[in-house]
């Protein structure tokens, strides 16, 4: 076994994240009084806490080779505590009018993400297991919080039946690659697959199989199905905790165990990602484009952008990686300021969730008509918004790679993506004026703005975040 | 000589206690059966030579497991025939995939060679002198103490989340005050009562506690929650 040192130190932040965890479990379950805010909070300084130690923790592989901080771990890492933390921030207000006010959202919010943070530095197929399997419980138990809502119930139930479907298809994929090749460790994975002419075909049988479960976890095709469904069903904070903090961690996974262990089998798995990727693209842009609701169309959305994500790893080059965690980075901040902005919507004290009550939106309030506007267009990738650079780095990697005919579908599917997103802004600035929703409370209008500004600003200054990403990056090409 | 005889013999007995796990009429004689069946597995386990696993396999699946087993299948009342009445009808068909199934596997398995050096890649290689328990202590406890505390997260949230889907606090629930119970003097509650002699409770009257209280003693309290959750959850 590689990596025969402990090196406890190294998972610091995790520990300290998971300890927090309980703590504010134990505030939570003490206090009689209502401490839904109270443990909000605590769990954001948590997940700041965890930031600077994932910030000021050294770097290698500790507890015999299951862990490893590089810099590729510690840009996932800060990436899914921020998506996290403006998910506790966001659920505040809706969860209060929602009676969903207990103390138990959070803590679960904060368990997922040590499960994130677990699997952003797996080093083994048994930590991966272990981090996937601990985010997606506290998913499947968030998707069900509003239990006394059948739709909310029916999500949590088909999440949990169809992520334990997946995690069967994962633990299967494991075990065949163990049987075949003799080591779960993805250092010595590597070594042992370094020829790929000596790779027996049980071995990509497994392969298969540890990308199927994954992609389960990214909702990329052939495994969506359950993602219009769940998203629309669950509490509108879960669902836009779930479209980002899980899909950065889970799309991460899958770039990690390309890239590391299977990295010399490029040739045996690219065919298979390009596949994924093409029929995500093809199924986000098209499928969207009859949908009403507008927590469905993210869905669908989230899918097609899944599969311009796959598009990076596919080329399987440093340039490629880099794109990707640029482009999970500009999802991120776009997805989250328009959920942020969805859950605003709300009449009388009921949300409402179709496309057409935003109509009109921009005459009785501009600043959120600005906002959404922004992130459609964003989301479409027009330029100069942070979507398109997205798209850009994701797009000239596989063209160096000789890959035209990805790159050509991936901008086809784009215009044909711009449709739905424009109409949304269509809807807002030209269509009659409906009736006007509620006094947005500040916590919303400061995650909108915080991702607005990004998504607006990102051209002006990208140097840092793509360097960032660069050097996480060439971390998995050592 | 010996040790070949005690494997046949509880391998025979595993096998035809498995079969009646499935083919009893009563489901608590199948239950029965599966503890017999994990016995023999036990005994078999301490033939290989693991004794840690065979305790374990007694302690936990005998003594939590089929117990449990018991429990639900005796207070579930499921109808077992009715569920097995397709079984003759589907059996045909049951069967011929089956067979097909063993068929596959004998042809992929039959060609199935061990690499020379599969042992040496082996993910925790046994070590010399140390018996399985100190090396699965090891193992567990050691190398993958990160997994180890993992999985207990994994039971927390997996504990968090069922409280948090079915507990139903509708204020009717008792609860176990601990500040009032060691608070509460002898004077409270006892009350000394001059009784003559050869009179009845009818009598005298049946004594009330003194104090006013919500609940009666400590032991009643875990009861009066249960039920009360119970009905809470059949929504």
């Amino acid at each position: 076994m590689s990596g025969t040192s402990m090196n406890w130190v190294l998972a610091l932040p995790e520990i300290a994240l998971s300890v927090c965890g309980m703590g504010i479990l134990l505030v939570g379950v003490l206090q009689r009084r209502d401490t839904f805010r109270f443990c909000s909070m605590l769990t954001v300084g948590a997940f700041l806490l965890a930031a600077v130690l994932v910030i000021s923790t050294g770097q290698g592989v500790g507890y015999r080779g299951l862990f490893t901080d590089d810099a590729f771990s510690a840009f996932v890492k800060l990436l899914v505590l921020a998506a996290a933390a403006l998910g506790v921030v966001v659920s505040l207000d809706y969860n209060e009018h929602a009676n969903l006010r207990r103390f138990e959202f959070p803590v679960l919010v904060l368990f997922s993400t040590v499960g994130m943070m677990l699997m952003a530095s797996a080093n083994n197929l048994m930590t991966l297991y272990m981090g996937v399997e601990l985010m997606s419980l506290s998913i499947y138990v968030l998707a069900a919080f509003a239990r006394d809502e059948l739709r909310s119930s029916e999500a949590g139930l088909k999440y949990f039946v169809l992520g334990a479907l997946a995690s069967g298809l994962l633990l299967y994929g494991i075990s065949l690659v163990y049987g075949f090749s003799g080591g779960m460790g993805f250092t010595e994975l590597a070594k042992a697959l370094a020829d790929p002419a000596h790779v027996s075909p049980g071995l990509v049988v497994g392969i298969v199989f540890v990308v199927a479960g994954l992609a389960f976890k990214i909702s990329a095709v052939p495994f969506h199905m359950w993602t219009p469904d769940v998203y629309e069903g669950a509490p509108t904070p879960v669902t836009a905790f779930m479209g980002t903090a899980p899909k950065v961690a889970a799309m991460a996974l899958l770039v990690r165990v390309m890239a590391a262990p299977f990295g010399h089998l490029l040739g045996e798995w690219q065919q298979l990602i390009v596949l994924v990727s093409v029929a995500s693209m093809l199924l986000g842009s098209l499928a969207a484009i009859g949908q009403r609701n507008i927590k469905r169309l993210m869905a669908y959305s989230s899918i097609g952008h899944m599969g311009y994500a796959l598009i990076g790893l596919a080329a399987g080059t440093q340039a490629g990686i880099r794109g990707v965690l640029v482009y999970l980075v500009t999802y991120v901040f776009m997805n989250i300021g328009t959920f942020a902005l969805i859950l605003a919507m709300r009449r009388r004290g009921r949300m409402v969730e179709g496309i057409a009550d935003l109509s009109g939106l921009a005459r009785r309030d501009p600043a959120m008509a600005l906002g959404l506007a922004v992130f459609m267009f964003s989301m479409a990738g027009i330029p100069p918004f942070s979507g398109f650079w997205g798209k850009y780095f994701i797009f000239t990697a596989a063209v160096q790679q000789g890959m035209w005919a990805l790159a050509v579908i991936g901008v086809l599917t784009s215009v044909i993506g711009a449709f739905y997103y424009i109409r949304i802004i269509k809807v807002m600035y030209f269509d009659t004026e409906g009736e006007a929703f509620e006094a947005r409370p500040a916590s919303l209008s400061f995650v909108a703005a915080a991702g607005g500004i990004f998504t607006t600003f990102f051209f002006v200054f990208p140097a840092p975040l793509v360097a960032a990403a660069e050097l996480a990056a060439k971390a998995l090409f050592r | 000589m010996i040790a070949a005889l005690a494997f046949y013999v509880f391998a025979a007995i595993l096998l035809v206690s498995a079969g009646m796990v499935v083919s009893a009429r009563n489901p608590v004689h199948s239950v029965l059966f599966l503890i017999l069946a994990f016995f023999n597995a036990a005994a078999l386990f301490l033939l290989a030579g693991a004794e840690f696993l065979a305790m374990i396999l007694v302690i936990v699946y005998v003594g939590a497991v089929a117990v449990l087993f018991l429990f639900v299948v005796m207070m579930l009342d499921i109808n077992f025939a009715q569920l097995r009445e397709g079984f003759q009808r589907y059996l045909p068909v049951g069967a011929t995939i089956g067979v097909v199934l063993l068929a596959e596997l004998v042809v992929v398995l039959g060609g199935w060679r061990f690499a020379p050096e599969a042992t040496s890649l082996r993910f925790a290689p046994t070590q010399a002198g140390l018996h399985n328990t100190a090396q699965l202590g090891r193992l567990i406890y050691t190398d993958y103490i990160l997994l180890f505390q993992a999985s207990g997260l994994i039971l927390l949230v997996a504990m968090i989340g069922a409280i948090v889907l079915t507990l139903r606090d509708k204020g009717a629930s008792r609860r176990q005050s601990i500040a009032r119970q060691v608070a509460r003097g002898p004077a409270d509650t006892l009350v000394m009562v001059d009784v003559r002699s050869g009179a009845g409770v009818g009598e005298i009257g049946i004594l009330r506690p003194l104090v006013d209280e919500p609940e009666p003693a400590g032991d009643a309290h875990a009861g009066h929650d249960h039920a009360g959750h119970g009905h809470g959850g059949h929504h």
